[in-house]
C-alpha cells in the first residue's frame, strides 16, 4: 500500500515511536498519583514532553502546556472555556468542524460568530478581520492550515491584528504542528491547539493546548487530579486546572519519542522534503486533461494536494485507486463543509494526497502513472 | 475509470454501523465489500456496504435480523 493519507493521520510511526510505547506499557505507573518509582517515571516522561513543547512552540512555561486525547478536545476546551454569552467571535471558511461545531453550538447560547469568506481557490481576505470587528468581539479562532487544500494562514499578520484589538488568538495547529515554525509569543497566540499523531508524528490520542500567561480558561472536565483532593473544584494551578483523570502516558511517552526524533532530523528537512513530494505531484496532476486541484500552490503550504478528475464522484476514485492500486488517499467530505461550499466540491467531494516525510519519490512517481492510466 | 454495474448498497449514520454490517456479512458469508459511499445517495456516513444486487434480499434480512441501524437500502450502479 502506498499512504497517502497522511493529513487524517501519519503513518507508519518512527520506529522509536512504536518502541517507547510498548516499553511505558510495560513499565509507567500512574503519573501524578505516587511517588513509587514507576509512576515517577510516568510522571517525569511527561513532564519532558511538556518541556520540549514549550521549547518548539515558544510557549512561556512547560505548565501551560495541557494534554487532550487529540486537537478536538482542545479546541473544545478552548473555545468552551474562554466565551460568554455576548462575545463576538472572527473566525474563518477554512475551519474544521473540531471548530465550526463548538462555535455553532455557543451560537444557540447567544455567542456571535462572523466567518470570514473563502474564494475559489481557498484564501481569505485578510482585511475582512477589520471589517468584521465589533465593539464585543472577544477573540480570532483560525486554523494555520487548511486540512482540505494545506493553503496556510498567515498567523503573525493575525496575531498582530488580535493584538492590537485587544483579542484572543485561538490556533488549530493541526495540520502544521511539528514541520511549520510557530512561535506562541512573537505571534501573540493565546492558545494553540495541536494533535500528537499528525505532522509530530506521534500516536493517536496525544494532543494538546498551550496557553499563554495571563489567559484563564474554564476548565470542561472536572475530576481525579492526584493533587488537593480535599478541594471541592478542578486545581487553579495549569496544566492540573484543565487536564481531570489520568493522562494518556503510554501515549505522551510516544510523542515525546516522536519530539526527540523531529529534533534529531530537523523540522525544516521534514517540510522541504515534504514539500518536493507535494511539488512534484502537483505538476504532474496538473497537466491530466480534466484534472481539478484545489488549493493556492503559488505560496508555501501544508503538502496536501487535493483534486478531482471530471465530474467524477470522489469516493469512485478513490476506491479504485485503493482497490486495483493500493493507493491509500482520502475522499469525500473532509468535514471543513465551509470550505467545500466555497471551493463548489459540496456534491462531489473532494479527492486528497497529503505526503509525509516517510513517503518517496518512487511512490509519488507510481500514482501520476496510476492517474495518467485511469483518468482518462 | 472501471466499468458501473448494479450493486445492493447500504447506507448508514455512523462508521460503527458500517463496521458491524461488514462483520456481520462476513460471519454469513455473504459477499460484499465497504465502499465509499456514492455521493448520489447523500449518506451521512461516507462508507456504505455494497454487495452484488442478488443477494439484497440476505442482506437487508440479515442487517435487519441484526438490529443493525441503516440509513437506506439502494439498488445503484457503482
Amino acid at each position: 500500500m502506498i499512504y497517502f493519507d497522511n493529513a487524517a493521520t501519519t503513518m507508519p510511526k518512527p520506529a522509536c515511536v512504536t518502541e517507547t510505547v510498548i516499553a511505558a506499557m510495560n513499565s509507567f505507573g500512574n503519573s501524578g498519583r505516587a511517588v513509587h518509582g514507576l509512576a515517577m517515571d510516568a510522571s517525569r516522561t511527561i513532564y519532558e514532553a511538556r518541556e520540549k513543547l514549550a521549547k518548539l512552540f515558544n510557549c512561556p512555561r512547560a505548565n501551560n502546556v495541557v494534554f487532550t486525547a487529540n486537537s478536538t478536545e482542545a479546541l473544545n476546551i478552548a473555545i468552551r472555556g474562554l466565551l460568554n454569552p455576548g462575545d463576538h467571535v472572527i473566525s474563518t471558511d477554512l475551519e474544521h468542524n473540531s471548530v465550526l461545531r463548538p462555535l455553532y453550538d455557543l451560537e444557540e447560547s447567544g455567542v456571535e460568530t462572523d466567518f470570514l469568506s473563502a474564494d475559489r481557490q481557498g484564501n481569505i481576505d485578510y482585511d475582512d478581520f477589520s471589517r468584521r470587528l465589533k465593539k464585543n468581539t472577544r477573540a480570532i479562532i483560525c486554523t494555520h492550515g487548511s486540512n482540505l487544500t494545506g493553503n496556510l494562514l498567515d498567523l503573525g499578520r493575525i496575531g498582530r491584528f488580535a493584538a492590537e484589538n485587544g483579542l484572543l488568538f485561538i490556533v488549530d495547529a493541526s495540520q502544521t504542528a511539528g514541520v511549520f515554525p510557530i512561535d506562541m509569543r512573537s505571534m501573540n497566540i493565546s492558545v494553540l491547539c495541536f494533535t500528537g499523531h499528525k505532522s509530530l508524528l506521534g500516536p493517536q490520542g496525544t494532543g494538546g493546548l498551550c496557553v499563554a500567561d495571563g489567559v484563564e480558561i474554564k476548565p470542561l472536565k472536572s475530576g481525579g487530579t492526584g493533587v488537593q483532593t480535599y478541594l471541592r473544584h478542578q486545581p487553579e494551578e495549569l496544566p492540573t486546572r484543565l487536564e481531570a483523570g489520568t493522562l494518556n502516558g503510554h501515549g505522551i511517552a510516544g510523542l515525546l519519542a516522536a519530539l526527540n526524533y523531529i529534533e534529531e532530523i530537523g523540522y525544516e528537512n521534514i517540510r522541504t522534503k515534504e514539500a518536493a513530494l507535494m511539488r512534484r505531484f502537483y505538476e504532474g496532476v496538473r497537466e491530466i486533461p480534466g484534472m481539478k486541484v484545489y488549493g493556492d500552490f503559488r505560496r508555501e503550504k501544508a503538502p496536501i494536494v487535493t483534486l478531482n478528475w471530471m465530474d467524477v464522484p470522489s469516493g469512485e476514485l478513490a476506491d479504485e485507486l485503493a482497490e486495483d492500486y493500493g493507493i491509500a488517499v482520502r475522499a469525500g467530505a473532509h468535514c471543513a463543509p465551509r470550505l467545500h461550499e466555497a471551493l463548489g466540491t459540496k456534491e462531489q467531494g473532494a479527492v486528497r494526497f497529503s505526503f509525509g516525510y516517510q513517503n518517496t519519490e518512487d511512490e509519488v512517481g507510481t500514482a501520476l502513472d496510476v492517474l495518467r492510466k485511469i483518468c482518462r | 475509470m472501471r466499468e458501473k454495474e448494479l450493486r445492493f448498497v447500504v447506507t448508514f449514520h455512523t462508521t460503527a454501523e458500517a463496521m458491524a454490517t461488514e462483520k456481520l456479512c462476513r460471519e454469513k458469508a455473504i459477499e460484499g465489500k465497504l465502499i465509499s459511499a456514492p455521493r448520489s445517495l447523500s449518506a451521512d456516513c461516507g462508507i456504505a456496504w455494497s454487495s452484488p444486487a442478488e443477494l439484497s434480499g440476505r442482506v437487508k434480512e440479515a442487517v435487519e435480523a441484526a438490529g443493525i441501524e441503516t440509513q437506506g437500502f439502494h439498488e445503484v450502479m457503482v
